[in-house]
């Protein structure tokens, strides 16, 4: 209970500091997001009743984007671009490698937690493909060597 | 000694972070004073890192560098192994009218007066001095049109806005360039933020609105830095102020919010669903209100517009596509970035010439213009004109300007499949023909890839229901793709039937 009690603290300071602002359900997201790692469920009720939304319309909200999570992900993100300018470039053969290596699916975690993969739909770094990023940071020519980052 | 080391993107993606403090403990090591320029990326990404060097010549490019190349930056420069010479003579850079682009890669893209040095604020100055109506003539004359895909006036758009009622307008800036192949947003706001902040602001005096808003993609960390830190430098210096200011919102990972209605909900903190049109946007846009949604690129194109005159602008170009366009060349290419130029360059000219071929050294097979959405063009319609309409006549579109090039490894039939998974994947569900035909779209090309030949008549049914049906371009425009495919690459389609067989 200890921790939910911190939670609310914390999203009741998320939602003091973002009053006043147009529309502004997604920046409050992204800031829980920040804080906790993901958006616990337990966020949503205290979230409508600020905004005056109903539970629904915030879960609808959480529920629609690709970049919200309901629980933590593992200890490193490892995001691998897999449109098509990556894909000319072997972005498929190195995605398989890698899920290969790492025992998961596309949206898995590793089940000693060390990492989540996710596909991602562009980086922007289609001339350098294929693109990854890894705990935030970016990799273009990205290779299995990629996986030496998220060893530990 | 002053050090340009790009703190764009693809650069850094390629290691120029690590380079600028190797750069930066070599120089302490030697006892020499070393000044790094985190500046935009010239373009040339095969070239990336492109540290460049100013000297009394000028800037000296070496690319692309590695940690172990910069030990030799304190020798002599000329005999340097990356040393590729003064970089505004490179092929790539004297090829390229930079209009849009003038100041990336060449400015520090925070400093103010760096800006202002290279002809920034110049144009919004002006449009001080003129009235709204003014404005919008002006842009309008430049034949400027919407960058980000959909090719609308500007101009028209700002006067409907302007002549618009209402208490409160907005100009909403559209930087989710979600994409593949298009990174000019990106670009532009690493690497001259300011222009994107002038443009919006002349935006503001045309329409009369006090309030602007940016919303870029939470893919790009590093345009969200950059962006955020120029808007507070230019409210330090009173280029924003209570005349009109902005804010930077962040997107979430929704392909469809780069559609402007979609977008425009996510703005508002809802479900990024697609709204029917009528209302349009620019009477009653966000929170109801008239409101401009632009391209990056069309707003950072306004400044040089206003600075320069419509009638600069207007002379480059062809046909009704007036003005210049960043080519953004990427895929499988040899010479991969960003090359801004005037409308009407052939595909071929693009592809083999600027682009030097595929990376690979295998024949080019296909090109995927205008990103996910954008029809694949065989070599054999290599001579059409780079132009909205030009594209149009052959059932393609230019979008955002983005070229995926492939070599003949690739599958076309699956490549036709990933643009129906895409699309599944990222339709907002609002509308039928997108949300359902994308699934059965999926299904109905693995039957083709089965062997079943009958489901050619089926996709060809499905893909005319959502190109005619669906609310906006993500289910309209996903059978360009997919029909380009069948069309232009009948073979990779009959393999699978010979293969069941």
């Amino acid at each position: 209970m200890l921790d939910s009690h911190v939670h609310s603290d914390r999203i009741a300071e998320i939602l003091e500091a973002h009053r006043g602002l147009e529309g502004p359900l997604l920046p409050i997201l992204h800031a829980i997001q920040e804080a906790f790692g993901h958006v616990p469920d337990s966020a949503v009720p205290q979230i409508a009743a600020a905004l005056t939304l109903s539970k629904a319309e915030v879960h609808g909200v959480i529920s629609f984007y690709h970049d919200f999570r309901a629980a933590p992900a593992g200890r490193h993100v490892l995001k691998l671009c897999r449109a098509e300018a990556c894909q000319t470039m072997g972005a498929d053969a190195v995605a398989e490698r890698i899920k290969k290596a790492l025992g998961i699916d596309w949206h898995e975690t590793t089940a000693d937690g060390r990492v989540t993969l996710e596909p991602v739909f562009c980086l922007g770094l289609c001339a350098c493909g294929p693109a990854a990023m890894v705990d935030g940071r970016l990799v273009g020519r990205c290779d299995e060597s990629v996986l030496a980052e998220v060893a530990k | 000694m002053k050090i340009y080391v790009p703190l764009d993107s693809a650069a850094v993606a390629l290691g120029a972070d690590k380079l600028a403090e190797t750069i930066v403990a070599e120089g302490a090591a030697r006892g020499v004073a070393v000044q790094i320029v985190r500046n935009g990326s010239r373009g040339m990404v095969w070239l990336e890192p492109l540290v460049e060097v100013a000297t009394e010549a000028g800037r000296v490019g070496f690319g692309p560098m590695t940690v172990a190349d910069v030990p030799g930056l304190f020798g002599d420069l000329g005999s340097h192994p990356k040393a590729l010479g003064l970089v505004e003579d490179l092929p790539w850079m004297k090829g390229q009218t930079r209009l849009t682009f003038a100041r990336v890669g060449v400015i520090d893209p925070l400093s103010l007066e760096d800006y202002r040095a290279h002809g920034g604020l110049v144009g919004l100055d002006r449009a001080k001095g003129m009235t709204k109506a003014q404005i919008v003539a002006e842009v309008t004359d430049s034949g400027l049109r919407g960058r980000g895909g959909a090719g609308f006036p500007t101009g028209i758009k700002w006067k409907t806005v302007s002549e618009a009622a209402g208490d409160q307008k907005y100009i909403v800036c559209n930087a989710d360039e979600g994409d593949s192949a298009t990174f000019a947003d990106r670009m532009l706001m690493e690497g001259d933020p300011f222009t994107l902040i002038e443009g919006m602001a002349i935006a503001g005096l045309a329409c009369g609105s006090t309030k602007g808003y940016v919303y870029i993609r939470s893919e790009y960390p590093v345009a969200i830095r950059v962006m955020d830190a120029a808007v507070k430098i230019a409210r330090d210096a009173k280029v924003l102020g209570p005349a009109f200011d902005m804010e930077i919102r962040v997107g979430a990972g929704a392909y469809v919010c780069g559609e402007e209605t979609s977008l425009l909900n996510s703005l508002e903190g809802k479900r990024g669903v697609v709204r029917a049109k009528p209302p349009l946007p620019a009477l009653q846009g966000f929170m109801g209100r008239p409101t401009v949604v632009n391209n990056v690129i069309s707003l950072a194109s306004v400044p040089v517009i206003m600075a320069k005159g419509a009638a600069y602008y207007k002379d480059f170009g062809l046909g009704r596509s007036r003005g210049t366009i960043p080519l953004q060349i990427a895929g499988n290419v040899k010479h991969g970035g960003l090359y801004e130029v005037a409308f009407g360059l052939t595909l071929g000219q693009i592809v083999n010439e600027i682009g030097g071929g595929t990376a690979s050294g295998r024949p080019v097979k296909a090109v995927q213009v205008g990103g996910p959405l954008g029809a694949w063009f065989p070599p054999s319609l290599f001579d059409t004109p780079f132009g909205y309409e030009e594209f149009g006549a052959k059932d393609g579109l230019i979008g955002h300007a983005g070229l995926t090039i492939a070599d003949d490894s690739i599958d076309m039939l699956q490549m036709a499949r990933f643009a129906m998974e895409f699309c599944a994947i990222e339709s907002c569900g609002k509308c039928t023909p997108c949300r359902i035909g994308a699934v059965r779209g999926v299904e109905t090309l693995d039957r083709l890839a089965a062997g079943d030949a009958s489901a050619i008549p089926l996709i060809t049914d499905l893909c005319n229901t959502m190109k005619s049906g669906s609310l906006c371009a993500l289910g309209g425009f996903t059978p360009y793709p997919v029909m380009s495919a069948i069309t232009h690459f009948p073979d990779d389609f009959a393999r699978a039937k010979e293969a069941a067989e």
